[in-house]
């Protein structure tokens, strides 16, 4: 591959918003008009769309590469693409201040590639470019030398966890599984992503769906499935057509069908689309949801393991475990388990967002402690503002404050202080955002997507959001804290499902490690952030105004006046402190105590 | 039944012909439902689109009427694919020989011909029914309301006995009972050749033991039929009627001639709750009272003996059924005072003394428990399913009865070219006196209806819920039409419900020879649009 | 078999049943709202929640099967607060208008409140507010005392085979509706409101009637098909007010759209109160005492078996009555008159 030239434009779904689409179009016609007139072009250079690498913050990213020469362009427009091809590709010279900066090597540097190592390499499009770094060489491998307890074995070796939040040791859940007498089993791929900011298996999936595919090829050979579903969102348009793609590339080379690899092992993978009801990434209700059923989780015992899918022994796995199987079983379990911490073995997959400089997707060993995610491979807080907190694990992870910067980010660590992996979600917050206003923000979401089957989840969470929002509004009374904290641990505690027994997280950890912020709001009716607008009081900076009216314009209960050109006032007896006025002043002339 | 509802669960194939289950037997349909969730294989033969055929693995649409090919059809093709239960035949039945032989003519192809029902439909029935090791056929008035009824019924009987499919558990011949008390009715001797427990009134050892019970000489001749008695009224034979609890000028079919009859009486004496379409007809009306107000006992579809019992008192000066019987019979012979009541126990223990299938059967136990019957002794738990051991017949062996194809009596033809099928609807019972009386269910259901299928609709310029004239030989009557693939072309169904459009006004009194029924299910009619 | 221990009490059951049905069995009395055992388990009322050594959190009785060895608390301090909590959770949604609800008396929800004593509430919020129009006339909605323990639901699936329900919304928005809101394909064999555990379905025919105080209840069959299903008929006074059936009878308390509401005839107005005696063929009917009724029948039959001969008599007795009265009927008929012409219409 390295051989000539070679164009890589970024083509997931962030790269695509960006405009990788157009950008591809215009390099296919520069590379036209330049093929007439050059042979070398048409021979050597090899054009090809290719998954997210994770800094979509930069895209359209392009990689050209001239006799094993990388270099990487941010921020690539169709406009510049032209130039691109005269200088870099027909006149080798790289443009050098369209490139990406030291702060991308940095980003990139202090990660660890597994999962992700061939996104932004090879073509997701194409069957050719996965074999041709060694896919389905471990199903091969699997499915004509191994025995399905040896491949379990290995698995459990290697000490993979359920990526999907649980942490599950992947190939006990296996042994489970395979140990149940039954006519019929299922592997299923959960790849309906839920978390508000998650994007990790959407990436996997439109970048090397063959990966994922292969995974499930071995792990349905290891526990003796026969059909297979992906569920996925609807919501994820591109990852849904690539993975068809790959399936009926997959179909056509014999890696899916009958007979796999000559053997008497049979899968066939289906495509199951959900609807985005953030609940169906809990396993039972996924199932339901399969079966037809509306997406409602059910009780457990008895496991999917035991009883899933119409009643039949069933492996739910996501998109990131079952990535990772190949490379287990071409590479070894020593291999696998070399990296992480001690009982979090391999890598993990993040979707870093909030207030950081590089929001993006990242794959780091277990274990790498939260400052070197934050300020390494994050590059620190956005704005140069200090670091408060950060959230992992999703709207129903906890918050993790600035004493724990030191914490070995791994299923024990973050549980250890009250949070967790989840799927791999990390909102990092600094010192502008209100914790009191964060956890209602998670709790809205917990509440608008319980599935309202069980009461703790469906009438707790409406209470917890209700107390949240009396106290982000100034209507906190006395207790709260403590009614709030003895109401979060029974819903915790009582739910039906996962959604509920984690939904109170947030809760729970901001009361703990930021109860002083819950007491200014109750107690002096104050929000130290300056986030919960009902508690501040607005006011116009005579000496910053200009009297361009912008304020008054937006005022929705006319409390603003003033002459034009002349500084303006608030009448505070009038404000309801809507926070139009802060938003729509462009020279920072409103201010909020 | 054979065998009992609780069963039906259990069964590994269903076989429901000539009932319309869910709507006429909810409850017991649920047991069918439950089977079918728990894996059972359910085979619907009906010309109509029922309900349960939502259920079904297999759904066999014969043409009304051929319900017996249909059958000889299914167990030609098991005798052809080798499924018969040999051990049962061998062991616990007579006739197989000429009964095999009977059967070579009725090829699933031959099947096919006759009941529109494809051969390969049939031949899966065949597989279906033969291979399960729990099967159970169940029907109603789908089968027996034919001129052909005896045989319908012959032809379940023999498919069941050449399965092995009766005498155990969860299987069975289930006649599914179309009223709450049928049972208990000819349970009880309601019947012209049977006294009470079906002690025949023609063997004189068993006349003996009831003069001897009642102390009275009884006559050895078997009575008319209800529907030979039609014949009689009309004839002058029949001179005087006691009508208790029924409502046979509704319920009839061919109702214009049995209203003839009933008109032709010297004397009509009708017991019931309200003026019913009979009570009009007669010379004394005896209001009695209503399940409600009354102690006594019901004899379900299963065999299950259960109590009755008194809630309310009765309106007016109505008067306890009980009592109106037994004054009369009392008067008859010049005795009876208004103050002498009889005691339902006391009955009952006399049947229990007459009837050994309900010698263990008492009020006392009844008070605690149903039972079902055979239940001999006081300690007998009663009897979930009949024949384990032996069949009711000498030598306890079941016979099998050849059955030749017998066509319905009235023909669609050119002038009338539609067969008419009748039956209930979900929201309605039999004649309607209750439920037309009850306001939910005559808000839901408030009219009649002749469903129509589509393509015949098409054919005459119908739309739904435009007014139809329907008529056949004997009567005619107007309704709305429903039009729906609910009943196949060239088919239309009418619930017998509502007197102001009376199906039976159209109905054959063509009748079976052998059991008397009268065939409801199969006329001809012709449509007419208003 | 599987032995296991639940407060301190041996008890062993069969393969496969729960820990719900084991406490059950030792008469250990466990609260629940959503469960029914004629329906599979499902576990969404958290009340039957129950404590198991070797699990970290406390799981529900009803959906966890028993096992070997299992030692299991079903009335622990925590488990107290846990279902305390979700008590009043589902009364803070909750109109609590039990003074003019027709469930009073019959409600579970009311007998959790008072069993565990909450008069205040420290969850009071907002409540739902379904306003909804049914035309139908046998089941009435009151969706704001939906407490979603989804027993209508599946009663309308699993034992019906209907559907005609299902849920809608998620959150505390989430509810029981019929396809869309509108679709409604259903028996009305209301199996669903026998099985709401609150006033949220309810039977309009006994709307306003009386619902506990001076009510009789009857035990009886039905009156209808031959099924033979066990009622219970609720009277006040002479009027029956109600139709209902008891789980442990052999039709397990399911009804059909008949046997549960079509009992209004019973008080039908169009009911026959006296004797009528028409004199003379084509005449009127004449109200008579009974004396002079029982005495008419009796000659006017007696003349015709004097004239004509007992078999130009014959009766009809009825697959309607009693046994009872069948056998008096037909006895009458044979022993009386002297003839075999009696039969009924178990041929229609």
């Amino acid at each position: 591959m390295n051989d000539g030239i070679v164009v890589n434009v970024c083509m997931g779904t962030g790269g695509i918003a960006a405009g990788g689409d157009m950008v591809m179009q215009e390099f296919i016609k520069e590379f036209e008009t330049a093929g007439v007139k050059n042979a070398t072009v048409k021979e050597k250079c090899r054009l090809h769309k290719v998954g997210c690498r994770g800094f979509c913050a930069r895209d359209v990213l392009v990689d050209i590469t001239v006799d094993g020469q990388v270099s990487t362009y941010q921020y690539i427009q169709p406009e510049m693409v032209k130039r691109l091809v005269q200088e870099h590709v027909l006149g080798a010279k790289p443009i050098t201040e369209w490139l990406v900066g030291d702060d991308y090597h940095v980003f990139h540097d202090n990660q660890t590639k597994r999962v992700l190592a061939d996104l932004g390499k090879i073509d997701p499009e194409s069957i050719e470019e996965y074999l041709g770094v060694d896919g389905y060489k471990a199903a091969e491998k699997t499915l004509t030398t191994m025995k399905p307890e040896e491949v379990i074995q290995v698995v459990k070796d290697s000490g993979l966890r359920g990526r999907g939040g649980g942490g599950f040791p992947t190939g006990v859940k296996w042994s489970f599984c395979a140990a149940n007498k039954a006519d019929q089993r299922y592997i299923i791929c959960n790849a309906d992503e839920g978390d508000p900011g998650a994007f990790m298996d959407r990436s996997v999936v439109e970048g090397n769906p063959h990966a994922v595919i292969e995974g499930m090829i071995i792990g349905a050979y290891a526990i003796g499935a026969s059909v297979g579903y992906v569920y996925i969102r609807a919501e994820y348009p591109l990852a849904v057509d690539r993975l068809r793609l790959a399936l009926k590339h997959a179909e056509e080379r014999g890696f899916l069908g009958k007979k796999l690899f000559g053997t008497d092992f049979s899968l066939k993978i289906k495509v199951k689309l959900g609807a985005g009801a953030f609940v169906c990434g809990e396993e039972t209700a996924l199932i339901a949801s399969i079966e037809g059923e509306r997406g409602m989780p059910r009780a457990k015992p008895p496991f999917p393991a035991n009883k899933g899918l119409w009643g039949k022994p069933t492996i739910i796995n996501n998109v990131e475990t079952f990535a990772n199987i190949p490379q287990i079983m071409n590479k070894g379990a020593a291999w696998y388990a070399s990296i992480g911490s001690e009982k979090s073995k391999g890598t993990k997959v993040i979707a870093l967002t909030g207030k950081i400089k590089n929001t993006g997707l990242i794959e780091i060993p277990m274990g790498m402690p939260l400052k070197d995610i934050i300020f390494k491979v994050g590059g620190g807080i956005e704005g140069n503002k200090l670091f408060k907190a950060v959230q992992t694990g999703g709207p129903s992870g906890g918050c993790i404050p600035q004493q724990f910067i030191d914490l070995p980010v791994d299923y024990e660590g973050l549980a250890s202080v009250g949070s967790m992996m989840g799927s791999g979600g990390m909102v990092v917050l600094d010192e502008t955002d209100c914790m009191v206003n964060i956890s209602k923000f998670f709790l809205q979401f917990t509440q608008s997507e319980s599935c309202g089957k069980c009461v703790p989840c469906r009438i707790g969470t409406k209470r917890l959001l209700e107390i949240l929002t009396r106290i982000t509004e100034g209507e906190g009374k006395e207790g709260d804290i403590e009614l709030l904290q003895q109401l979060a641990e029974d819903v915790r505690d009582s739910s039906l499902c996962g959604l509920g027994m984690s939904a109170p997280n947030p809760v729970i950890s901001t009361i703990k490690y930021f109860r002083h912020e819950y007491e200014a709001h109750i107690k002096h009716k104050k929000c130290p952030a300056k986030v919960c607008n009902k508690l501040l009081t607005f006011f116009i900076r005579e000496d910053m105004c200009v009297g361009c009216g912008m304020c008054a314009k937006a005022c929705s209960v006319n409390a603003i006046s003033g002459e034009k050109k002349q500084p303006h006032k608030i009448n505070n007896s009038m404000c309801i402190q809507c926070g139009s006025c802060f938003d729509a002043c462009k020279f920072s002339a409103v201010l909020k105590e | 039944m054979t065998n009992s509802v609780a069963e039906i669960a259990e069964n590994e194939a269903l076989f429901v012909i000539g009932s319309n289950t869910t709507e006429n037997h909810p409850i017991i349909a649920l047991r069918m439902k439950e089977a079918v969730a728990n894996g059972a294989q359910l085979i619907v033969a009906d010309p109509r689109r029922i309900p349960l055929v939502k259920f079904a693995t297999l759904w066999l649409r014969h043409r009304p009427g051929t319900d017996a090919v249909l059958l000889n059809a299914i167990m030609n093709a098991i005798l052809a694919e080798g499924l018969e239960d040999k051990d049962f035949i061998a062991n616990r039945t007579e006739g197989y020989d000429e009964f095999v032989k009977s059967l070579e003519t009725f090829t699933p192809e031959y099947g096919q011909e006759i009941t529109g029902v494809s051969a390969e439909d049939i031949r899966k029935a065949a597989r279906i029914f033969a291979s399960a090791k729990n099967a159970g056929l169940y029907y109603a008035m789908g089968i027996t309301q034919h001129v052909m009824g005896t045989n319908n019924v012959h032809a379940v009987g023999n498919l069941a006995m050449l399965t092995g499919n009766v005498g155990k558990r969860a299987a069975g011949v289930n006649p599914l009972r179309g009223q709450n008390n049928v049972q208990g009715a000819c349970d009880m001797g309601g019947l012209p050749n049977v006294y009470p427990g079906y002690q025949k009134v023609d063997d004189p050892a068993v006349k003996a033991k009831f003069e001897q019970a009642w102390g009275k000489p009884l006559s050895a001749k078997i009575g008319l039929p209800a529907t030979e008695m039609t014949g009689a009224m009309l004839s002058g034979h029949l001179k005087g009627l006691y009508v208790f609890g029924e409502n046979p000028a509704l319920s009839d079919p061919n109702t214009s001639h049995s209203v003839k009859a009933f008109e032709n009486l010297e004397f009509l004496v009708v017991q019931d709750i309200f003026m019913t379409e009979t009570a009009k007809l007669a010379d004394v009306v005896l209001p009695g009272v209503s399940f409600a107000e009354k102690e006594g006992t019901f004899t379900s579809s299963e065999r299950r003996v259960q109590r009755v019992r008194k809630a309310i008192n009765s309106p007016g000066n109505a008067q306890l059924d009980l009592d109106i019987i037994d004054q009369i019979s009392k008067r008859i012979e010049g005795q009876g005072n208004l103050s002498e009541k009889p005691d339902p126990a006391a009955i009952f223990a006399e049947v229990a003394a007459l009837w050994p299938a309900l010698a263990g059967v008492s009020y006392a136990r009844l008070e605690k428990e149903s039972l079902q019957w055979p239940c001999p002794t006081a300690d007998h738990p009663g009897t979930e399913f009949l024949f384990s051991e032996n069949f009711s017949r000498e030598g306890g062996k079941a016979l099998f009865t050849s059955v030749p194809f017998v066509a319905s009596k009235e023909l669609p033809d050119k002038e009338y070219p539609y067969v008419l099928t009748t039956g209930r609807e979900l929201f309605h019972y039999h004649t309607g006196t209750q439920t037309r009386r009850s306001s939910g269910l005559n808000a839901v259901a408030p009219e009649a209806f002749v469903e129509v299928n589509p393509v015949d609709a098409e054919g005459m310029g119908l739309v739904d819920g435009q007014k139809l004239t329907v008529s056949s030989r004997r009567g005619s009557i107007s309704l709305k039409a429903r039009v729906s693939d609910i009943v196949p072309p060239q088919v239309v169904f009418i619930p017998f419900h509502y007197s102001e459009a009376a199906a039976n006004l159209l109905t054959s009194d063509a009748m079976d020879p052998i059991c008397k029924i009268m065939e409801a299910k199969v006329c001809a009619v012709k449509l007419e649009l208003q | 078999m599987i032995n296991l221990t639940i407060d301190d009490k041996q008890i062993e059951v069969a393969e496969g049943a729960t820990v719900l049905e084991a406490a059950r069995k030792l008469n250990i009395d466990i609260p629940t709202l959503c469960h029914d055992p004629r329906l599979k388990p499902y576990g969404a009322c958290r009340l039957c929640i129950v404590e198991i050594g070797g699990m970290a959190k406390p799981v529900t009785s009803c959906t966890t099967p028993a096992t070997n060895g299992m030692v299991v608390k079903t009335n622990t301090a925590k488990l107290y607060r846990l279902r305390k909590t979700t008590v009043e959770l589902l009364l803070s949604d909750h109109p609590n208008d039990c003074m003019t609800c027709i469930g009073t008396g019959d409600c579970k929800l009311q007998e959790l409140a008072y069993a565990y004593g909450i008069r205040e509430n420290r969850f009071q919020g907002a409540m739902r507010d379904h306003n909804r129009v049914d035309v139908n006339p046998f089941i009435t909605r009151e969706q704001n005392k939906c407490v979603m323990c989804g027993l209508c639901v599946r009663v309308c699936e699993e034992v019906q085979g209907v559907g005609a329900i299902g849920y809608a919304e998620r959150g505390f928005e989430a509810k029981v509706i019929p396809p869309f809101g509108h679709d409604l394909k259903c028996e009305f064999c209301g199996q669903c409101v026998s099985v709401c555990p609150t006033g949220a379905l309810s039977g309009r025919l006994w709307s306003g009637k009386p619902r506990m105080a001076g009510v009789k209840f009857t035990d009886t069959t039905c009156t209808y098909c031959g099924c033979g299903c066990n009622i219970t008929l609720r009277s006040t006074g002479d009027q029956v007010i109600r139709i209902d059936s008891k789980p442990d009878s052999h039709n397990r308390g399911w009804l059909c759209v008949k046997g549960r509401f079509g009992f209004e005839f019973i008080n039908s107005a169009d009911r026959l109160t006296t004797p009528l005696i028409r004199r003379q063929k084509g005449g009127e009917f004449e109200q008579a005492t009974w004396d002079e009724a029982y005495d008419y029948v009796a000659k006017r039959l007696s003349e015709i078996k004097d004239k004509h001969g007992a078999d130009a008599l014959g009766g009809l007795c009825s697959a309607r009555c009693t046994n009872e009265e069948n056998y008096l009927f037909q006895k009458m008929f044979r022993a009386r008159i002297g003839t075999n012409n009696v039969d009924h219409c178990a041929r229609y």
